[in-house]
């Protein structure tokens, strides 16, 4: 059994004080703080994240378990030493350009950042330019791109085309997710994967890095 | 209270496949049963088809018409998927939806303005979605004004408050019934409607919760509805709270649902 037992079991909870009580005990004992984050928080996360796409627990439980995550973290990241991180990977994701919808795209990142990917949220109505620029400046491994309506759909390709023609199509993969995108259309649109689920967008994430 | 019927809407499988093989038949019985379901207007929606959206909304629309006297409440967040099934429908349909998003509005303004119809106003703002009760208020108080500006009757607009989920953030609920009853107040005589389905995101039972948060939003103003009418459950709590708020003379309406078995408890 992990040692981080209790700590795991206070997140996944949303147990906010206790988790925070549990890092600190973690920390005074002089455990590694990469592994209370790898071992711990993110292990706890994983859980979270399977429980929600099984459906045995619900959205205000994953708000709270990552609300908790974050305030564990807080203790955990001064104490990161320079190239201690071992990030799981760079995410960017945003919604794409005229889709103001931000509810999907909050929960994928959230549940992201929980999965130890370094994750930047470049918010809505974010243009394939855009993307693009960002993804020049973070040099990201996965693009993450969201759309919640019909009509705004269609900017998903538009941003893979160019990310195509800015020359770094085959630096990223491309994940896509929205409540009328399909596995299908992710295919058709040439991304590299569907999420259909903040928790399913984790593990299709993962997938993407070769780990699991 | 005014019932949108909202079944016809290819983001179900069975509307999809009947909308692909063109299969009028299945479509018009799914438009009698919310009729005699007691439906005011039968949505349609064909989304999912993306680029042929408008051959197939234009089609629902001329096969629900064929056979069922209602008018239809368009629905699609493309102007140009609307303008052109506006032209297939005959008498006043609704249009679902206008929002202040530049394009949105700037396409649908003629539309909606040039021939007698409803238009549901959708409080999405230019550039964020409105978080409080004030900010839905302002943009639902922005829209009207603009709507009325260019001769739309009070009456004919639908403020829809933007209902988010409660499970992604607590104060929703309240949002949405905050801003409907200041729309209310503020424009005597405007209607506000909105789907009951968004509330629930996120959270189990989501019928329970969907008939609750129909009831509150009845006792705050609400005016009209898009739903499934041939939900029996659903139907009892529109009637029932309509019939406790006084709007049911003699009790008429809900023991004449209950009688003609389109209600259950």
């Amino acid at each position: 059994m992990s040692e981080f037992k209790a700590l795991i079991e206070a997140v996944t909870k949303g147990d906010i004080s206790k988790a925070v009580a549990e890092t600190q005990k973690a920390i005074d004992a002089g455990g590694f703080i990469q592994a209370i984050i790898d071992e711990g928080l993110i292990a706890a996360m994983d859980e979270v994240g399977d429980n929600f796409s099984k459906g045995t627990i619900f959205v205000p439980q994953m708000l709270r378990s990552a609300k908790t995550m974050q305030e564990c973290m807080k203790l955990l990241e001064p104490l990161l030493k320079e190239g201690d991180t071992s990030s799981k990977g760079k995410v960017i994701i945003g919604t794409v350009k005229g889709d103001l919808h931000d509810i999907g795209k909050n929960l994928v990142a959230m549940m992201m950042e929980g999965a130890g990917f370094t994750v930047t949220d470049l918010g809505v109505d974010v243009s394939p330019e855009k993307f693009v620029q960002k993804a020049q400046e973070v040099e990201p491994d996965i693009v993450a791109i969201s759309a919640l309506l019909s009509t705004t759909m269609p900017a998903m390709p538009q941003t893979i085309e160019a990310l195509q023609k800015a020359g770094i199509r085959d630096k990223v993969k491309v994940i896509i997710g929205g409540a009328p995108v399909t596995a299908k259309y992710a295919q058709e649109i040439k991304a590299d994967s569907y999420g259909a689920d903040a928790g399913s967008a984790v593990t299709e994430a993962k997938k993407l890095m070769g780990i699991s | 209270m005014i019932v949108v019927g909202e079944k016809i809407n290819t983001s179900r499988k069975s509307i999809e496949e009947a909308v692909e093989k063109r299969d009028a038949a299945f479509i018009l019985k799914v438009a009698r049963e919310q009729a005699e379901a007691g439906a005011n207007y039968i949505d349609v929606n064909a989304g999912t088809f993306l680029d042929r959206e408008v051959d197939c909304l234009c089609w629902l629309v001329e096969t629900v018409q064929s056979e069922v006297d209602l008018p239809l409440s368009l629905d699609s967040p493309n102007h140009r998927a609307l303008s052109e099934a506006i032209k297939c429908h005959k008498g006043e349909p609704m249009i679902n939806s206008i929002s202040l998003e530049e394009d949105r509005f700037q396409s649908l303004l003629p539309v909606v303005t040039s021939q007698p119809c409803s238009v549901v106003a959708l409080c999405m703002g230019k550039t964020a979605m409105p978080a409080t009760v004030e900010e839905r208020v302002e943009v639902g108080s922005e829209l009207i004004q603009k709507l009325t500006d260019h001769g739309m009757p009070l009456e004919k607009i639908y403020v829809d408050p933007l209902v988010q989920p409660v499970s992604v953030d607590t104060g929703m609920g309240m949002a949405a019934l905050g801003a409907i009853n200041g729309i209310m107040r503020e424009f005597p005589g405007v209607n506000t409607i909105c789907g009951l389905s968004n509330i629930s995101f996120g959270l189990p039972l989501r019928h329970l919760i969907n008939r609750n948060f129909l009831s509150l939003a009845i006792s705050y103003g609400l005016s009209a509805a898009i739903l499934d009418p041939t939900d029996k459950q659903i139907m009892a709590t529109l009637l029932s709270i309509e019939m406790l708020l006084g709007k049911d003379e003699y009790c008429g309406s809900f023991i004449d649902a209950y009688q003609s078995g389109r209600i259950t408890g």
